[in-house]
């Protein structure tokens, strides 16, 4: 493409990053008649949520689950009432349930599924005394669920300790909450202790049959068809600003593209250094959780080998640490992830466990090419130690292992420090200080695949669309 | 644009937007949204698919003329009459 050719295109809105936020933003956009651009620093779409191959085999990026599972066909469900704005059938997902997953502490586990009697009675069960809070705490969180989650900066420790008053008990259900969808410290916003209980716990888990891959090509496609243009291996390194407005991008070739508004899930921090002359007026504390996981193919089915759950989160302590560690990984708790323990309609084709732990970003992030690499060798095996502890071991039957570490994140998204739900405090109506800049994706508020999709239209709906 | 020809213009908008509603027995006296299922993200599609359309502009002040199909069509039949 000449860059002449580029300098007569002016585009309604230009939209950074293919991610699940910029893909969803983008087709609201297209489908309402607004000329729109993607750019994708990377040749592929996904970010986070992409696939690769790699030993021969087709690998999903970020994939354990998919939350929001609308087992009733509710259509006021959130995921029904996402695809609705996207204009996507809700059934060509092909979203297959979790069968059982569990949360393993010391000397007590609690299984549940993706109806929420189940965990009822499985605390009944194990704190008998605690069961009535529960059932107070889902019946709030639905009720929350109705106004849509309204930002409420307050502790989500203060808010689960109002209904469940074990110590314990409140470190089991807040694990999994934190894994999938905390960027803080410690504790948690109240909204999003709501939020992630309602999508994981009162809605539930599943999986696309056919991996990430689905849905990505099913997003790009609608875009597509309603007219939005992507561009991919194209990088924005500048945005530029005229009398205080947003006028245009400046790609990675250094072009100049047009355009009336800016889109961008790069991140808060990271949009305001590609904006320097705004300077960084909103002090933002950027976030330090991220994870590695490892991906391993093994040459039995997990079931033959007695793992019979979809999903575990374990903690090896009474108490459960959510911060970043010392050490570069904390094998002390993770999320072990069993793909083909959901219910598909047709059998998997490969044999997979996925396991996460918090690790260090900077440990990886500033590591030599060999120092990395033995890393990578060393914690494969601690995080197999602990792993086996809480479940039968794989270790045998392993034929192909992989591991992603804070450096690759950041490789994938461009974030800072390889965080991977951003920064803690959230701009929920994605406003910077320059008024035709905004913010989606990770830092504009919902987290995971669906809330990255949901910030996306959310976003458009208020500030470009009405 | 007919009364009838409206009314079938809006039916296309709304089965676009929920397109598994059975919508061939409406209530035309009824508000729509007592027999669709139909949210208020989805009313403001249908504004949106309107503009998009047939370049309506409907302000939200507006919004209540929409709640039935019959007073839907009263409201824009003066401005698409003549599309
Ligand atoms: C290991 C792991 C497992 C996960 N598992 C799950 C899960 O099971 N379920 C779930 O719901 N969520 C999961 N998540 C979280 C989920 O992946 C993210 O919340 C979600 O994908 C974020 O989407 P996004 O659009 O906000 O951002 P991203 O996916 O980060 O997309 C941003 C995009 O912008 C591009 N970009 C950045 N800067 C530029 C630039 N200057 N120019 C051009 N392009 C640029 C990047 O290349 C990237 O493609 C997981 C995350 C990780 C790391």
């Amino acid at each position: 493409m000449s860059s002449n050719w580029c300098a007569l295109l002016k585009y309604d809105v230009i939209i950074i990053g293919a991610g699940l936020s910029g893909l969803a933003a983008g087709i609201r956009l297209a489908h309402f008649g607004k000329k729109t651009l993607i750019m994708e620093r990377h040749y592929r779409v996904g970010g986070l949520n992409s696939f690769y191959r790699a030993g021969g085999y087709d690998l999903d990026v970020g994939l354990h689950a998919v939350t929001n599972f609308n087992s009733k066909g509710l259509k006021s469900a959130p995921l029904s009432r996402l695809m609705r704005r996207l204009r996507i059938k809700e059934d060509d997902l092909e979203l297959c349930p979790q069968k059982e997953s569990r949360i393993t502490f010391p000397n007590v586990s609690l299984n549940f599924n993706n109806d929420i009697r189940f965990l009822t009675q499985q605390i009944e069960e194990s704190f008998p005394d605690q069961r009535d809070g529960f059932i107070r705490l889902i019946d709030n969180i639905i009720r929350m669920s109705k106004d849509g989650f309204l930002q409420k900066a307050d502790s989500g420790r203060k808010f689960l300790k109002r209904f469940i008053t074990d110590p314990y008990l409140l470190e089991m259900i807040i694990c999994p909450l934190m894994f999938y969808g905390n960027a803080r410290e410690h504790d948690m916003d109240h909204d999003f202790v709501a939020l992630m209980f309602f999508s994981l716990f009162i809605e539930g888990l599943s999986r696309p049959q056919k991996g990430i891959r689905a849905i990505l090509d099913l997003l790009l496609k609608r875009y597509e068809d309603s007219g939005g243009e992507l561009q991919t291996q194209s990088e924005v390194v500048k945005i530029k600003l005229k009398d205080g407005s947003v006028s245009g991008v400046i790609t990675g070739s250094d072009e100049l593209i047009e355009c009336d508004a800016v889109l961008s899930s790069a991140g808060i921090d990271e949009t305001y250094n590609i904006c320097r002359e705004v300077g960084n007026n909103k002090l933002i504390t950027p976030g330090v959780m991220s994870f590695a996981e490892s991906i391993y193919i093994l040459d039995k089915k997990p079931l033959e080998l007695s793992i019979d759950h979809s999903i575990i989160f374990y903690n090896r302590s009474t108490t459960f640490k959510y911060q970043k560690p010392l050490e570069p990984i904390n094998v002390d708790s993770g999320v072990i992830c069993m793909p083909g323990n959901f219910t598909y309609n047709e059998p998997q084709t490969k044999e997979e466990i996925r396991v996460t732990h918090i690790a260090n970003p900077n440990y990886w992030i500033d590591a030599d090419q060999g120092e990395y690499t033995n890393s990578k060798m060393l914690w494969h095996d601690r995080s197999l130690d602990a792993v086996s502890e809480i479940m039968p071991s794989f270790r045998e039957n392993i034929v192909y292992r992989d591991m992603f570490t804070p450096k690759t994140i950041k490789r994938f998204t461009g974030h800072t420090s390889g965080v991977v739900y951003g920064a803690p405090d959230k701009i929920r109506d994605g406003m910077t200080s320059v008024n035709n800049l905004y913010i989606i994706g990770t830092d504009q508020g919902f987290v995971g695949i669906v809330g990255a999709m949901i910030g996306g239209v959310e976003v458009v709906n208020r500030q470009l669309l009405v | 644009m007919t009364r009838e020809s409206i009314k079938a213009a809006i039916i296309e908008i709304i089965n676009e937007i929920v397109p598994d509603e059975d919508l061939s027995d409406l209530d035309h006296q009824k508000p729509l949204r007592d027999q669709i299922d139909l949210d208020s993200m989805d009313f403001l599609d249908i504004v949106m698919e309107l503009r998009k359309k047939y370049r309506i502009e409907v302000p939200e002040e507006d919004y209540d003329e929409l709640s039935t199909m019959n007073s839907t069509i009263d409201y824009l039949l003066p401005k698409m009459e003549s599309l």
